[in-house]
């Protein structure tokens, strides 16, 4: 036990990993935003609803097949992810030529939708969901003790984040997203299918929320209105990163969960409005974002 | 933003149909009382002009902020304040942190509408200046944000009782002489603050402001070539939204004698979209037409409790989907006049 800035290690680590945890989601959900944006030009509001629909469906699949933690990270991205393409088939893709605006109160329409239904079947109040078997537990590191779940969840949001960097920016399928993204009609002039390549990004993005809702189950209880406030969060990380990088958004969402952490060491009362309190300061300084190119 | 042009294209522009409809929409009012509770019309006048605040926006700037429940329940806020305790404590910095303290009186209610409108108004211009430095979408997520963070404010400072809000505030008399506890009175008084606005909104959008303002929503790019300084016509276009949003606030406070967290949360900002979005955007009736609806929506299906936001939401996906003109928007269509 030693002292940093007269605060005890332990406390001062705790909120540390706290904010890295808090970060690696801020950085799935506006990666997937950034990627839904990019090739959809719609600001996706239901990426929320979906993040806790990732939650619920763990929950779910315990509850009523048995199946475990391990299985619904693999089933529950899947599911949801699919739900995002019958979104997209049925009701998104009327709206590529207006403006974006309906993109985003169509979206905001979903999310009310989604987040009701399961507040009528579920109630207000969290229910709980356990740490896989494997996971429990904690190492000691000298100056603190990390619960090995979260160290988990900090590993592999990142390896899935960095994977998702090298899929658009590394990879032929990432470069004929990055065209379409650029040029859809000259994409489609080359016979590539930008339809289905935009209904598959969504799906994709969507997923990605998913897997966040399923990391988040067993740290914050599984409830309907989870994602509700963290979507206003991650759209202030959206504007101080900016939507034209992927790295941007991964680096800008793990550095704002840090700096919640930290402000939570030291100034408690404003550890829930530091970051949009950053992005004001962001829109001051430089208003394209940290990342992203002058509109 | 074309589309909301549509209905000038849409045939021979009637020049008295917007004075018919006001006509129609006044009657309707002065009649109104005798039929309906005056709580519920009072209630939908100040969400009207909430709307129609709103809707000078977004009709007719072009932009779309997430945020406007900010202004609306701050000025609940700081109108119910002045009404019940009057007395003003600032924090400043000199050295350490210090209380300032105003010694007001509790406030008669034209001053503490006053009050909470400025207070609105403040604020429009501080969110207005941060938000119009990015454009298009950018601009809702960031007036979204800014509201979020005035609602965890709102939350934590002292003097708006958190959950249990500011309540049994008086409504006072009115210029010392008129007794506002009577439900008539209230309804006279907030009948004619609704009509100055919406006559002082109806002028904004028809003045040299109002024409420039919809050449930037249509093209900004040209608006700038030609020579304005569209950054300064937008950020007076959202203040005075801000600004006529607070005025709606701040009589809902008086009205219902109560500011609450309801005000200034987010579900706030998507109903007062929902409902200009429902009447037509773009449309001087509209929101009202809009406003009324929902309100009457709502009453009816309070039973249904956590239900509502199921229905705003198919309500949200329908408008967009099928029906984005909104009824005045359609209406005006049929009947090729403009409202």
């Amino acid at each position: 036990m030693f002292e940093v800035f007269g605060i005890p290690s332990t406390a001062l680590f705790g909120q540390l990993l706290l904010g890295l945890i808090n970060g690696s989601f801020y950085a799935l959900l506006s990666l997937g935003l950034a990627v839904i944006f990019g090739m959809l030009n719609i600001i996706n509001f239901a990426h929320g609803a979906q993040y806790m629909l990732g939650a619920f469906a763990a929950y779910l699949l315990l509850q009523y097949s048995g199946l475990g933690y391990w299985w619904a990270l693999l089933i529950a991205p899947i599911v949801v992810g699919a739900i995002g393409i019958v979104i997209e088939r049925c009701f998104l893709q009327w709206l590529y030529k207006l403006d974006h605006l309906y993109g985003l109160l169509l979206t905001f329409g979903l999310a009310l939708i989604i987040e009701g239904v399961f507040r009528n079947f579920f109630g207000s109040s969290g229910l709980p969901y356990s740490v896989p078997p494997t996971l429990q537990g904690a190492q000691n590191l000298g100056f603190m003790y990390l619960p090995i779940y979260r160290g988990w969840v900090i590993v592999f949001s990142l390896v899935v984040c960095l994977a998702t960097w090298f899929v658009i920016e590394r990879t032929r399928l990432g470069a004929y997203l990055r065209a379409a993204t650029e040029n859809p009609t000259l994409v489609r002039a080359f016979g590539i299918n930008v339809p289905r390549l935009i209904t598959l990004t969504y799906g994709f993005g969507v997923a990605l929320a998913a897997l966040a809702g399923v990391m988040a189950a067993p740290i914050y209880n599984v409830s309907p209105q989870m994602g509700a406030n963290l979507i206003i969060v991650v759209f202030a990380v959206v504007v101080i990163g900016g939507m034209g990088s992927i790295m941007g958004a991964i680096v800008t969402g793990f550095g704002l969960g840090v700096i919640e952490g930290l402000t939570k060491v030291f100034f408690p009362e404003a550890s829930n409005t530091v970051i949009f309190i950053v992005m004001a300061i962001v829109l001051l300084i430089r208003p394209a974002g940290l990342f992203g190119r002058a509109v | 933003m074309q589309h909301l042009a549509d209905q000038k294209g849409a045939g021979p522009v009637r020049s008295y149909s917007e004075a018919i409809a006001f006509a129609i929409m006044l009657a309707a009012l002065i009649v109104a009382p005798m039929l309906v509770y005056p709580v519920f019309l009072m209630k939908a006048l100040c969400f009207a002009l909430f709307a129609c605040a709103f809707n000078l926006l977004i009709g007719y700037g072009g932009l779309l902020s997430f945020g406007h429940a900010l202004f609306f329940g701050w000025g609940a806020y700081l109108a119910a304040h002045l009404a019940k305790v009057g007395k003003l404590t600032l924090p400043y910095w000199f050295g350490s942190w210090q209380w300032l303290t105003i010694p007001l009186p509790p406030l008669p209610p034209e001053l503490a509408i006053l009050g909470g409108t400025l207070f609105a108004a403040l604020l429009g211009l501080i969110v207005g200046a941060l938000a119009i430095r990015r454009q298009g979408i950018y601009f809702a997520m960031i007036t979204l944000a800014l509201a979020q963070m005035m609602f965890f404010f709102a939350i934590q400072a002292p003097f708006t009782h958190g959950e249990d809000g500011i309540q049994a505030v008086p409504r006072g008399k009115l210029f010392g002489l008129v007794d506002l506890a009577d439900p008539t009175n209230m309804y006279v008084f907030v009948l004619v603050i609704f009509l100055a606005c919406f006559l002082l909104i109806y002028r904004i959008i028809n003045s040299p402001f109002g024409e420039v303002l919809k050449a930037i929503r249509e093209n900004e790019t040209r608006a700038i070539s030609l020579g304005y300084k569209t950054e300064r016509y937008k950020l007076v276009a959202f203040v005075l939204s801000a600004t006529f949003a607070g005025v709606a606030g701040a009589t809902k406070s008086l009205v219902f004698q109560l500011a609450s967290l309801t005000d200034v949360d987010w579900p706030m900002s998507g109903e007062v979209i929902l409902m200009t979005l429902v009447g037509g955007l773009g449309t001087l009736f509209g929101p009202v037409a809009g406003a009324f609806f929902m309100v009457t929506l709502e009453n009816y299906l309070t039973q249904i409790g956590q239900w509502v936001f199921v229905v705003q939401g198919v309500i949200f996906v329908v408008c967009v989907l099928l029906f984005r003109r909104g009824m005045i928007g359609e209406l005006a269509k049929v009947l090729r006049v403009k409202l």
